[in-house]
């Protein structure tokens, strides 16, 4: 296809090399590619470079949590009369590579303990009465189909493995490149530990991270493991400026956070040295440091040539967000009684809706057997279950949305536009009907806001609360904010997203403690849309003065929400502006 | 068991250090939460810390590590195994791992497996709240702990006992202990009750001097080689820290603490305004530790100033209008109230 593949497939094809050489020191592999021909051959080659016995296992995504740690073995159990212990899959790829398809969508409990086994080299299992560790020296070969950038693979998981490879851009013309042979790979994973990186060459590739702004040193380390095995491919016992070349360009370069810029960089990342440090040896000082410079450009350089194409777009657009893509999805995840995806199972009535497991439940009965046949004399066929054994599944499942209306009921809006507002929220109840969202409504007029409305599902008590909603008044805007903040918070965290519709004038007159001027409102004002925009919640203001003016724009400019002036029109027309800008 | 990281070893992060020390010293100052960047070594120093942990006297056999000063009553084991008592073995403090994914009956304690299955005898097994008893309880990514986990040890760390009720089991245990949690913020919050158990909670981040981050490299590297080696050249100094915290513990009843100290940490509570007495009174214990470990007698305010923010940075309360982190807040009222 172009040139640009087929220098992604070389780097591709080496990582491979480097990981057989030494897969537990460089923890894996995130490979990033749509499932077919491309990333078979990458597997394939990989493969062709261990030795048969090797273990080479998938971890499908749904893998229950028992079965990749192991634990009680009902049938086994049952049978020999004694516990009987399963191994997971983890244990079962020790000393070999464990491949982890759609590693986007995986669990963060799955990627935990993958997390905790590359840590630490084994498994602990607490589960079920049984209490065993497992040895689980694995590399982890994460299959990341993603295709837009609303999923990633777990940051944790992806941090802990040394090479990130993309081969989006590879095509089936470019897969040609030179593997090393079966046996100077064989012959590497033997020497690669006796290689020597002198202090000068670790230094180099620790300020070469620094440059590009990877902060963990597990990148470092990494980067010393694979020119480690990139010299022991090359049959040296010293690590070499090529060495340092391939590590940088495989290992640091794809988790680059910013672009360096040579000169300057070089001084910034090598800030004084803040407090002596005793473990240390004294003799890497600065001149060994300026010795390497003139080198460490031509790590950088060759390290430009790998970094991600899309990378330099967005550094220029403001920067990569050094934050896990991950933060502030939190919360939008919840536990469900019946729906979404299955999270493992919990002791629990099956009789308040859950879903009943069985085979959970049999293996909790399992040990108590023979005890309750002698408790209960008698013939009884088959397991003796009782209420304390139940297990029930529980789920995850996108977290529902509540849309919080926080309508302006006061004189000044209550003429104009109230009875328009009330048929446009109207709408939108049946629409979140339809989605099954949650309502919530705040009507704020005369002295204070009232929750007139507390989250719920029930069109019929919302269309009659609001119905019955009065107008006339002062206008309340602060405690209405403040009553919507408190809100959306409880919302959260009880695990729901909320999104917040004020429809308002935006032309509050009444301070928090109830006096009346517009100078205090204005300033308690400024306060509580502070408080509104730390909570960060979603959402809109709805302009429902007779012109739409600068009040309710600022409104919205200060508690941080999308401004929209009421058209004169129909009220369908604002259900579907609200709609557009929900989440 | 794997070969962990000597303690001594871990380069930096003295903050996080100090704080795992002085819940060696003295439990009472409570758990440890160590919140920070990827990478950074928190669970490395916390597993390190294992390696360290004082002996102290424990009944042979007892499987709850009762203190042969405790009451044989209160321990399911020594009032049915009165003969046990003569023994006393000196044991190392339990640094117990509650790993991700463990289940409720093994963190609370259950049925004995086998006993029921080879015997039919009804029989409770401690789970892993017993092992922990008068040591250390270690969650990794406290963040993501399951929280029907978390309700129970809440309840268990409240009331320092763990009873179980299941099926004609009834089993109550002393369980005392100090939980160290580590986690990564990104990944998701605390649920409040859980911060409030923690004592102290200490902030990591990656060091961004480059000398410091090509020590931890090279002796990370160094590590990862030869790890028995390794070990064995660090022993002498992680012995050293050892016995710092064995020193440390037999004097700190002697410890003096002064008006002055008492006074001031009562304003910097104010001062900052958290809620309650239990931050005032960590402060004391924790600066009360730390002179310890140093070896001096008397509490002054250098080392209520050094504890302060691990002590306090979790109990603030959010402001809104402070966009600056709850260190900088800390800091600030230090100058104030030190002022």
């Amino acid at each position: 296809m172009s040139s640009d593949g087929e220098a992604r497939w070389n780097d591709a094809v080496q990582a491979a090399c480097l990981l057989a050489v030494d897969p537990m020191g460089l923890g894996g592999v995130a490979l990033k590619a749509r499932p077919g021909p491309v990333r078979d051959a990458w597997l394939e080659e990989l493969r062709a470079l261990l030795a048969e016995e090797t273990p080479f296992r998938k971890i499908p995504q749904t893998v229950s949590e028992a079965r990749l740690l192991g634990g009680l073995d009902l049938a086994a159990t049952l049978k020999a009369g004694s516990p009987v212990s399963q191994t997971g899959l983890l244990s079962e790829c020790d000393g070999g590579y464990a491949m982890l398809a759609m590693a986007e969508r995986c669990e963060r409990s799955t990627a935990a303990h993958l997390c905790q086994a590359l840590d630490r080299g084994e498994i602990r299992v607490e589960r079920e009465g049984l209490s065993a560790q497992a040895p689980a020296h694995v590399a982890i070969i994460a299959l990341d189909e993603s295709a837009d950038d609303d999923e990633h693979l777990d940051a944790a998981l992806s941090e802990r493995l040394a090479f990130h490879l993309d081969l989006h851009t590879v095509g089936i013309r470019d897969l040609i490149a030179d593997a090393y042979s079966v046996d100077t790979v064989n012959r590497a994973r033997h020497s690669a530990t006796d290689v020597h990186c002198d202090v000068d060459a670790l230094s180099r590739l620790v300020s070469a991270a620094a440059v590009f702004g990877v902060d963990s040193p597990r990148a470092s380390l990494f980067a010393v493991a694979a020119a480690r095995a990139a010299a022991a491919l090359e049959g040296r016992v010293q690590v070499e400026e090529a060495d340092l070349e391939i590590a940088t360009r495989l290992v640091i370069a794809p988790r680059a956070t910013r672009i360096p810029m040579l000169e300057d960089e070089e001084q910034e990342a090598a800030p004084p040295p803040p407090e002596e440090q005793p473990e240390q040896e004294p003799e890497q000082d600065s001149d060994i440091q300026q010795q390497g410079e003139g080198m460490q450009d031509r790590l950088i350089e060759a390290a430009e040539a790998a970094l991600p194409a899309g990378l330099l777009a967005q550094l220029a657009q403001g920067g990569v967000s050094r934050r896990s893509q991950r933060s502030g999805k939190s919360g939008q995840m919840r536990k469900a009684k019946s729906r979404g995806r299955p999270m493992g199972t919990i002791a629990g009535d099956p009789r308040s809706g859950s879903r009943l497991s069985p085979v959970a439940t049999l293996r909790a009965a399992a040990p108590w057997q023979p005890l309750r046949q002698r408790d209960q004399p008698g013939d009884h066929p088959g397991m003796l279950i009782r209420r304390d054994d139940f297990r029930v599944v529980r789920f995850r499942e996108r977290s529902e949305s509540t849309t919080v209306f926080v309508v302006d009921a006061s004189g000044s809006s209550a003429l104009n536009r109230l009875a328009e507002a009330k048929g446009a929220v109207e709408l939108l109840l049946a629409d979140c009907y339809i989605r099954r969202d949650q309502v919530a409504m705040v009507a704020f007029r005369g002295d204070d806001a009232e929750l007139l409305l507390p989250p719920t599902r029930s069109l019929v008590r919302a269309k009659r609360n609001l119905q019955a909603l009065p107008g006339g008044g002062g206008t309340p805007l602060t405690s209405a904010i403040e009553t919507a903040a408190a809100l959306a918070d409880q919302l959260k965290r009880r695990g729901s997203t909320p999104a917040v519709v004020f429809l308002t004038d935006g032309r509050g007159n009444i301070a928090r403690d109830g006096s009346r001027g517009r100078d205090a409102a204005a300033e308690d004002l400024e306060s509580a849309a502070a408080m509104f925009r730390e909570a960060g919640v979603s959402g809109m203001v709805i302009d429902t003065s007779p012109r739409p003016g600068p009040s309710a724009e600022t409104l919205a400019y200060s508690l941080d929400l999308t401004y929209l002036p009421l058209p004169h029109a129909d009220a369908g027309q604002l259900r579907d502006a609200v709609r557009a800008a929900a989440p | 068991m794997a070969v962990a990281y000597p303690f001594s070893a871990i380069v930096a992060q003295d903050e996080m250090k100090t704080a795992l020390l002085i819940a060696a010293v003295d439990q009472d100052v409570g758990g440890v939460l160590v919140f920070g960047d990827r990478g950074t070594g928190k669970s490395t120093a916390i597993r390190a810390l294992a390696a360290l942990m004082p002996k102290v006297p424990m009944v042979a056999g007892c499987p709850y590590n009762r203190d042969p000063a405790e009451k044989a009553e209160n321990c399911p084991h020594c009032s049915q195994h009165p003969q046990d008592d003569s023994k006393i073995r000196k044991a190392a403090m339990p640094v117990v791992d509650l790993p991700l994914g463990a289940t409720e009956d093994r963190v609370i304690g259950t049925l004995d497996l086998e006993k029921a299955l080879r015997q039919g005898e009804k029989a409770f097994e401690p789970g892993l709240l017993a092992r922990a008893h008068r040591g250390f309880l270690y969650i990794d990514e406290v963040n993501l702990l399951e929280d029907h986990i978390v309700d129970a040890l809440l309840d268990v760390a409240a009331s320092g006992e763990n009873v179980v009720e299941r099926e004609g089991l009834s089993v109550r245990h002393p369980a005392r202990f100090v939980l160290v949690g580590s986690g990564n913020p990104e990944e998701g919050e605390l649920r409040p009750q859980l911060l409030d158990r923690f004592g102290m909670s200490v902030d990591v981040r990656t060091p961004t001097d480059l000398k410091t981050r090509i020590s931890i490299v090279q002796l990370r590297d160094e590590f990862e080689r030869d790890r028995e080696a390794f070990v064995k050249k660090w022993q002498r100094k992680d012995g050293a820290v050892r016995r710092k915290v064995e020193a440390a513990r037999s004097r700190i009843d002697d410890v003096d603490v002064p008006d002055d100290v008492l006074e001031h940490a009562a304003k910097l509570c104010m001062h900052l305004g958290t809620d309650g007495l239990r931050g005032e009174l960590t402060l004391i214990r924790a600066s009360r530790a730390l002179t310890s470990l140093e070896g001096r007698d008397a509490v002054s305010l250098v080392e209520l100033k050094r504890v302060a923010p691990s002590v306090l940075r979790h109990r603030l309360r959010r402001d809104p209008l402070d966009e600056s982190g709850s260190g900088a807040r800390i800091e600030r009222a230090l100058d104030e109230v030190f002022a």
